[in-house]
């Protein structure tokens, strides 16, 4: 117990349940350092804080990834009988028309043909078959922290690393933004924070997607087309633009619909507002896209949709 | 490692891990209640504001660096620091009243989301408007209250059996 002086001069003793001047002074401005490092180092890229996130995300993610797992059968029980059977049932006509597929290639040469042209238009989308790494989502950033995160539980010995495309089955999801060795941190592209070159489908013109911060199935993005004069339909697809090597993201993976279309005359851009086919509030099982040929710690989907 | 520190750190880490887990499936408009938070308010109530102080500091750290953040690195740690000062102020005999601590969880999670919101407008660390700031402090609030009802006793009765009655009989101001 160390006791003061107080301000006529005389020894008070310290109450063990007050804390001392000290503390509170040392407390508050290493909080306000860290605020100031993490912010100002953080605008460039590598912040001092980097570590230290990924040294807590070693010891908390195993114990995440632990927790969903415990918590999800209880949970999600009945969607998981039913998932299950309806994955057996998707398989099963995937099957059954790629039979239909092989069959109708070898019969008839006029057929094969066709198809060859038809291979050549989508030589461009075949840059949609990429390898994914699947994961599932463990944990959440609540509405409070006013960021949209969640952690996904493979890391770097899935071969996961920072800047890769998260997609679910029904299109982009977000970006990774950093791993530990089981568990990874991902920016869903609804942050207020995230923004994604995208492209109108129908007219390939392209534009900045910007999240909202906010969640659920509400949830919606603003897309600035660079070509002020273009005016986007409703309903008109949107999809990613792509970056060199495909880093944060790469190129084609469906976002969502044109909702609506504002245009300001004070602004130089058009602003639509878009519909992403994920809906954030209930994401679940996602895939990373990794290069094909990544050795990782559990089965890839490979761009043909073999798993290996 | 006393056994009071030692019942902190594990109430702390549980709260964090059901935080993120269980509870971020189970939100109301997005907001998952902060149990963190009511955590660092209980231990406040128990051992007066200069543990809560450093308790909420840790534990703020704590929130600011685990998957998912991503967040500016210390706004948590200054938000509940603030929440174990001032839930630690609020009572004097370590032993507070069920009408007590129902308030005092209500005022920290008031405390601790605004202070939180705040350090993100003047950082503008994600750009979000005031009247959803708002609406999400207010969500927030009921949330905190509904699940105070349980988190606090829980955390009283671990504080309890970790360190029956020591500090009260060491202690200076009861003698």
């Amino acid at each position: 117990m160390s006791d003061r002086l107080n301000r006529r001069g005389s020894l008070e003793p310290h109450d063990p349940r007050r804390p001392r001047r000290s503390l509170v002074t040392a407390l508050v401005l290493t909080s306000l350092a860290l605020m100031a490092t993490d912010h100002l180092a953080g605008a460039d890229g590598g912040s001092p804080v980097d570590p230290l996130r990924r040294a807590v995300g070693e010891v908390y993610g195993p114990v995440e990834n632990a927790a969903t797992t415990v918590v999800d059968p209880v949970a999600a029980l009945p969607s998981w009988v039913r998932s299950r059977r309806e994955m057996a049932a998707d398989l099963e006509s995937a099957r059954s028309e790629a039979d239909q597929l092989r069959a109708q290639l070898a019969s008839n040469d006029y057929d094969r043909n066709r198809l060859q042209e038809y291979d050549d238009l989508t030589a461009t989308a075949e840059s949609l078959g990429y390898a994914l790494v699947p994961a599932r989502v463990t944990a959440m950033g609540s509405a409070q922290s006013f960021s949209r995160t969640v952690t996904i539980d493979a890391g770097a010995r899935a071969g996961l690393a920072p800047d890769m495309t998260v997609v679910n089955g029904q299109g982009l999801v977000g970006r990774v933004l950093r791993v530990s060795a089981t568990s990874a941190t991902v920016l869903l592209v609804t942050d207020a924070d995230s923004t994604v070159g995208g492209r109108v489908g129908s007219s390939m013109k392209v534009g900045f997607l910007h999240g909202r911060g906010d969640l659920g199935e509400g949830s919606r993005l603003d897309l600035e087309l660079v070509d002020q004069t273009y005016v986007p339909k409703a309903g008109e697809p949107v999809v990613t633009w792509g970056s060199q090597d495909g880093a944060p993201y790469v190129s084609g993976v469906p976002i969502g619909t044109v909702d609506s279309v504002y245009s300001s005359l004070r602004e130089t851009t058009q602003r639509a507002v878009i519909t992403p086919y994920v809906d954030f509030s209930a994401l679940d099982q996602v895939g990373v896209v990794v290069p094909s040929g990544t050795t990782s710690d559990r089965a890839v989907i490979e761009v043909d949709g073999s798993l290996r | 490692m006393n056994a009071r520190n030692l019942a902190i750190a594990v109430a702390v880490s549980l709260a964090l891990v059901l935080q993120t887990t269980v509870f971020s499936r189970l939100t109301v408009e997005g907001v998952a209640p902060d149990l963190v938070l009511l955590v660092v308010a209980a231990v406040a109530l128990r051992h007066g504001s200069q543990v809560g102080l450093a308790t909420g500091f840790a534990a703020g750290l704590l929130l600011d660096l685990a998957p998912p953040a991503d967040h500016v690195a210390g706004r948590w740690a200054l938000a509940l620091l603030v929440v174990g000062y001032v839930a630690g102020r609020l009572t004097s005999t370590g032993e507070p009243r069920p009408g007590q601590w129902l308030g005092a969880a209500a005022a920290s999670s008031f405390v601790g989301t605004s202070v939180f919101a705040l350090s993100g407008l003047v950082l503008s660390d994600p750009a979000v408007a005031t009247g959803e700031l708002l609406r999400t402090i207010a969500v927030a609030l009921g949330y905190d209250v509904v699940l105070a009802l349980a988190v606090v006793p829980l955390t009283l009765a671990l504080l309890e059996r970790a360190e029956p009655d020591r500090v009260r009989v060491l202690g200076l101001s009861r003698p």
